[in-house]
């Protein structure tokens, strides 16, 4: 019955917005009465006694009451649920950020990006009609029905059973037709979905089309698809109408129904005249009431579908790190303390193997520790643990004595400068790019970063200088100097400890020696971890720790490891037998 | 709209379509309007206690009506679904057909699939134009011609005050609403295109974020965001309640205005109590017709902005147009580029800047350099994507855009970096290199590209939808595809920048081979085997900084020497 327990359970959220709309419902159900029984008054008033003014003139006035009090409570119901739902929307959207910031860029990277968005801002709209349509007219299906059976009953019991008997039908072909025409229309929304990717391949492809020429022959067969499309979908579409006709039927069969058998019971005098007009005003809003439930019901399902992605990511929120610890280190605490990591243990959710699996070393303050081992073996997982993005699920990462999780996570990321291979950049200018970095930098300090960074002379040669915009993920600039922005953030930062993940090899040899320079630099003076790829940056690193398969195996300085036979020596061999 | 106008255009060739829609939606108002006042006359003639033979018209009006109704309702949703769907596939190749001379210059901008899922969304979403935003309106005019001239027989003024009343609700109304929410709607899409700027930024840079200690700040910006637009959407949906109200009560005002118009004439006897209750019946039924007119309202305002990203696209002037009278295509003569300078629309800085070289006829040129250098630019202007900002380009002394864009380009062989295959059959995809061959040609393209294993499976599909082919597969299917293009000049543009060393090593003899005789301009940033060209270009920064035989640059020690270098040093 399109009942989303998630969905409920937000619905009890926002109970007195919906008890309230659900009121005002019933209260217009109420004066749809009062609207039928006055009208109905002023007819028999008319036919009894040709309706002099003053005999009819208070039905007219109580119908025209009645009217405008049931617009006004209809209204305010539907107002009503509308407040609610935004409250709903607000909160849910409010969440899912909160989930998605608390799972971290451990969660972000691993899923789709666009589709996350799409989660996280049309899947928040799309549950709108769900509780501003579908569950005001629940409401009403469920009350009016038995406002009007209660108002005809007493009034004719024939017509009420008919009504009676009827009623059940709509809901019961609604589920039955339902099901099959589900089946039917999934499918075709299949299809739908398929011819517009079709659609969306030709479009994607055109630059393929044009250069073998084959742009205008490729028409036709767009035309020829949609014209399949169409026939195969009203093949489908006939059998799915025929639920909503049956519903159609079933309504106006009733009235029929009643009707006919009213006026032959009136004709015969069986019957009065006025219950016999009151129930043959009720009798259409009777069967709308039901019917409109089905229309909302299909506006609401994207809602459920919706719900049920934005809950499987809000069912993940137990997994967000907990923001435990509310210390701060003191200054040159940082700078002067060594990192200290023991028997550190991972393991990804839903990961078959730990990524870390016991690992202990200690950074001293001031030194270069480069990282390297096969792919997959686990550097990356310490830089994010060291970075705090997930939390060690074994084992501690230290700063001196104390454990990094009793720091505020905004305190730690103070001390902390980070490089990763693919920087992210806003859709922004220079300037905001960097201020992130340090909120009230001054205009020197910009210079003076972006100088070190060997970018001054490229800012300075544009028309807007520092505030260009550089475009979505910083399309406007070129992957190198992409990556000398962001160490000139780490530069802007000035952190005492800086992780940093090695760009791999460019082509570029100006530009790589202004980066070797460059990060050269960033690196002096503060405890730098690395996750190194070129063989000098390794060669020259305090300490080398080689991790595989989620354990240190080899560490020690450049002379040591290629001395002692094991993965360094052996990679090492390979690649300088390449350089050869 | 100007814009309604011209979307309103495009469906014109479905006008009769529409129109017999429109007629049978109106027919089934008709029929609800036809079963109440045919139930209320009998239901008054009953009253007269007149005997049941005398009632046989009026049972007989309810079953039509109530019968008709369903059936018609039935007719009228096959009859616009169908329309729905012969307008889409207008609007699609209408799309198509003024989009395809844009690319890919004029569709640089949007190159990103999720840019051309949302052009596709619109044309998805216009396709609703008729049921929507025509039929609505078309039935509701009829309706009222209807009540006109069922009231308008008994009396003008109480015709009139209806009218009103309809008009009122069914047109002043819904536009009034539209015009006063029309700077809401819009505050409310900026908020929209803000929260998805900040979701984007949010997914994609949360580690950035969270190291830079933004995280929060960011957070509070994305739910000021949400906030204020929940708060305009309060607005609107309050201006919309206030409509429908005020909508609801025109429709019960004309039911009041009637009585209050009759009533005399009833009692006077110019007009019958049974007629008089019929009539307020069949004005209540009425309404039915004139509730979707808020909605289509709506809906024009949405259509239009989809109209108007439309257009916007396929408004722009193409970069390419053919010239009135093209020069065929030289048999002979190489090409030569004179001081060849580019700049992309909206670009930092240019693409080329000053780039001269030859390739003599069955010459083999390379061009080199960095990522950005300029290298695919020079591509792209050969094939004539774009045309240059400056300098010139030929191929047998004459200028390329003395040339049929379509005759130049089945001339040049390119096989690209990104190579897309479509959501068809493997053979489609191969054919559109050659639509004549035949299935020996394929074969024979597909061994020497080294695809043997894809010979069973031509008619199975490829793309996105399909058979998941490795980097590998995709670039030797371009490689196939050039084989079966056969085309003199040939352009390979990293064309083996995704393949394994000992593929590579393959695919590279396989297109030696397929090369022979063959104009050949190869580019790329891996330095692989490069005795084999002729002549090396050397292009960094939009300049060519140095050029000669792979041996002569190493032995020059520059640029070239120092590619050379960090591509074979040692990485671990």
């Amino acid at each position: 019955m399109n009942i989303d327990r998630n969905l409920i359970r937000l619905l009890n959220e926002e109970r007195r917005s919906f008890v309230l709309s659900g009121i005002a419902g019933s209260l217009s159900a109420l004066l749809l009465v009062a609207q039928s029984w006055s009208l109905s008054a002023l007819f028999e008033r008319l036919f009894r006694s040709g309706g002099g003014w003053n005999a009819i003139l208070p039905d007219l006035s109580l119908f025209a009451l009645a009217s405008l009090l049931r617009l006004i409570a209809g209204q305010a119901g539907n107002q009503m649920a509308k407040c609610g739902t935004l409250g709903i929307r607000g909160r849910l959207s409010e969440r899912l950020a909160g989930t998605v910031a608390g799972l971290g860029p451990a969660f972000t990277r691993t899923e789709q990006s666009g589709r996350l968005v799409t989660t996280m801002l049309k899947g928040v709209e799309s549950v709108d009609p769900y509780f501003s349509q579908y569950i005001p007219q629940l409401l009403m299906a469920l009350v009016v029905p038995v406002v009007i059976l209660a108002a005809v009953f007493p009034s004719d019991w024939i017509a009420g059973t008919i009504l009676l008997l009827s009623a059940p039908l709509i809901p019961a072909f609604m589920i039955v037709i339902g099901k099959r025409a589900k089946t039917a229309t999934e499918q075709q929304w299949g299809t739908m979905s398929r011819m517009s990717g079709n659609f969306l391949d030709m479009l994607q492809g055109l630059t393929t089309l044009k250069l073998f020429a084959q742009e205008r022959a490729r028409r036709d067969g767009i035309a020829e698809a949609s014209e399949n499309f169409r026939r195969s979908t009203m093949q489908v579409l006939k059998i799915a109408f025929l639920s909503s006709l049956a519903l159609e039927l079933v309504g106006t069969a009733g009235t029929a129904l009643a009707a006919v058998s009213i006026g032959l019971r009136l004709s015969s005098g069986a019957m009065p005249f006025r219950p016999a007009l009151f129930i043959l005003l009720l009798i259409p809003d009777f069967y709308l009431t039901l019917r409109q439930l089905g229309i909302r019901f299909h506006a609401g399902m994207e809602g459920v579908t919706a719900s049920k992605e934005m809950h499987a990511i809000l069912d993940r929120s137990g997994e967000a790190s907990p923001l435990a610890g509310g210390m701060e280190p003191a200054p040159g605490e940082a700078a002067s303390r060594p990192i200290v990591v023991e028997s550190l243990r991972y393991t990804f959710p839903g990961g078959a193997h730990p990524a870390l699996d016991g690992i202990s070393c200690t950074l001293r303050p001031g030194s270069v520790t480069a990282l390297t081992g096969p792919s997959g073996a686990g550097k990356s997982t310490l830089i994010n643990l060291l970075l705090r993005f997930v939390e060690p699920q074994e084992g501690t990462i230290s700063l001196g004595e104390t454990q990094l999780s009793r720091y505020a996570p905004e305190a730690w990321y103070r001390q902390v400068a980070w490089v990763p291979q693919h920087p992210f950049l806003f859709n922004a200018t220079i300037r905001e790019n960097l201020l992130i970095a340090r909120p009230n930098a001054s205009g020197t300090d910009i210079d003076d970063v972006l100088r070190q960074a060997g970018l001054l002379d490229f800012v300075r040669s544009l028309p807007d200088g520092l505030d260009t915009a550089i475009g979505e993920q910083g399309a406007r600039l070129s992957g190198g100097e992409a990556q000398r922005l962001s160490l000139a953030r780490a530069f802007l930062k000035d952190a005492p400890i800086l992780l940093l993940d090695e760009p791999t090899s460019n082509t570029d040899p100006i530009l790589e020696a202004q980066l070797r320079a460059a990060m050269e630099k960033l690196m002096k003076g503060r405890t730098v971890v690395m996750i190194a790829h070129r063989l000098e940056s390794i060669r020259e690193a305090d300490t080398i720790v080689v991790l595989e398969g989620g354990r240190i195996t080899q560490s020690g300085t450049h002379a040591e490891l290629a001395a002692t036979e094991g993965f360094y020596r052996r990679a090492l061999a390979s690649s300088t037998e390449v350089a050869a | 709209m100007k814009t309604l106008f011209r979307l309103l255009g495009l469906t014109r060739p479905f006008a009769w379509w529409m129109l017999l829609a429109a007629v049978i939606g109106f027919a089934t108002v008709g029929s609800g309007i036809g079963l109440l006042m045919a139930s209320a006359w009998l239901v008054s003639r009953g009253a007269m206690l007149l005997p049941a033979s005398a009632l046989q018209s009026g049972i007989s009006g309810v079953r039509l009506f109530g019968a008709a109704r369903g059936v018609l309702r039935y007719a009228e949703r096959l009859v616009s679904h169908n329309t729905t769907f012969r307008i889409l596939t207008r609007l699609r190749l209408w799309f198509y057909e003024s989009v395809e001379p844009l690319a890919p210059a004029r569709l640089a901008a949007y190159r990103s699939a999720d840019l051309l899922k949302r052009i596709v969304d619109d044309i998805q979403s216009l396709e609703n134009i008729y049921s929507r935003v025509v039929a609505p309106p078309v039935t509701a005019l009829m309706v009222t011609a209807l009540v006109w001239a069922l009231v308008s027989r008994w009396s003008v003024e109480a015709a009139l005050g209806v009218l009103a009343c309809q008009l009122t609700a069914g047109a002043a109304l819904p536009v009034a609403a539209a015009l006063l929410s029309r700077g809401t709607a819009r505050r409310i899409a900026g908020l929209q295109a803000e929260q998805q700027l900040l979701a984007v930024d949010m997914v994609q840079g949360l580690g950035e974020l969270k190291a830079f200690g933004m995280l929060d700040e960011h957070l509070r910006r994305m739910r000021s965001a949400e906030e204020r637009k929940l708060t305009l959407e309060k607005r609107a949906a309050l201006v919309e309640g206030v409509q429908d109200t005020l909508s609801g009560l025109f429709m019960n005002a004309a039911v009041v205005w009637l009585l209050w118009q009759m009533l005399p004439m009833a009692r006077s006897g110019s007009v019958g109590t049974v007629a008089l209750t019929a009539l307020v019946f069949g004005v209540t039924a009425s309404f039915e017709a004139f509730l979707p007119l808020t909605g289509a309202v709506q809906h024009i305002e949405a259509d239009i902005r989809a109209g108007e990203r439309l257009f916007e696209i396929i408004d722009t002037e193409p970069e390419v147009v053919a010239p009135p009278a093209p020069l065929p295509f030289p048999a002979k003569g190489g090409i030569e580029a004179r001081e060849l300078r580019f700049t992309y629309p909206g670009s930092l800085r240019p693409a080329l800047d000053g780039v001269s070289f030859t390739i003599p006829e069955g010459g083999r040129v390379a061009i080199v350099g960095p990522s950005g250098a300029g290298k695919s630019t020079i591509a792209s202007l050969l094939v004539r994507f774009w045309n240059p900002s400056g300098g010139s380009l030929t191929i047998g002394g004459s200028a390329l855009s003395s040339f049929d864009p379509e005759t130049l380009r089945r001339h040049i062989a390119v096989v690209s970096q990104r190579t897309y295959l479509f959501g068809q059959s493997i053979r489609e995809n191969l054919l559109l290199a050659n639509p004549g061959a035949s299935d020996a040609d394929l074969g024979r393209a597909l061994s020497a590209a080294g695809l043997d294993s894809l010979l069973p499976r031509l008619d199975e599909w490829a793309g996105q939808s399909g058979m998941n082919l490795s980097g590998g597969e995709r670039q030797r299917i371009a490689i196939a595809r050039m084989i079966l293009q056969d085309a003199p000049i040939v352009v390979l543009d990293e064309a083996t920048a995704n393949l394994d060393a000992v593929t590579e090593q393959a695919v590279l003899e396989t297109i030696d081979r397929s090369c022979q005789g063959k104009s050949v301009l190869a580019i790329t940033h891996r330095l692989h085997r490069m005795e084999r060209f002729d002549t090396i270009l050397v292009l960094h920064e939009g300049k060519i900084v140095e050029q000669g035989a792979h041996g002569e640059l190493l032995a020059l020690d520059g640029f070239y020497a120092g590619m050379w270098h960090l591509q074979h040093r040692a990485e671990m």
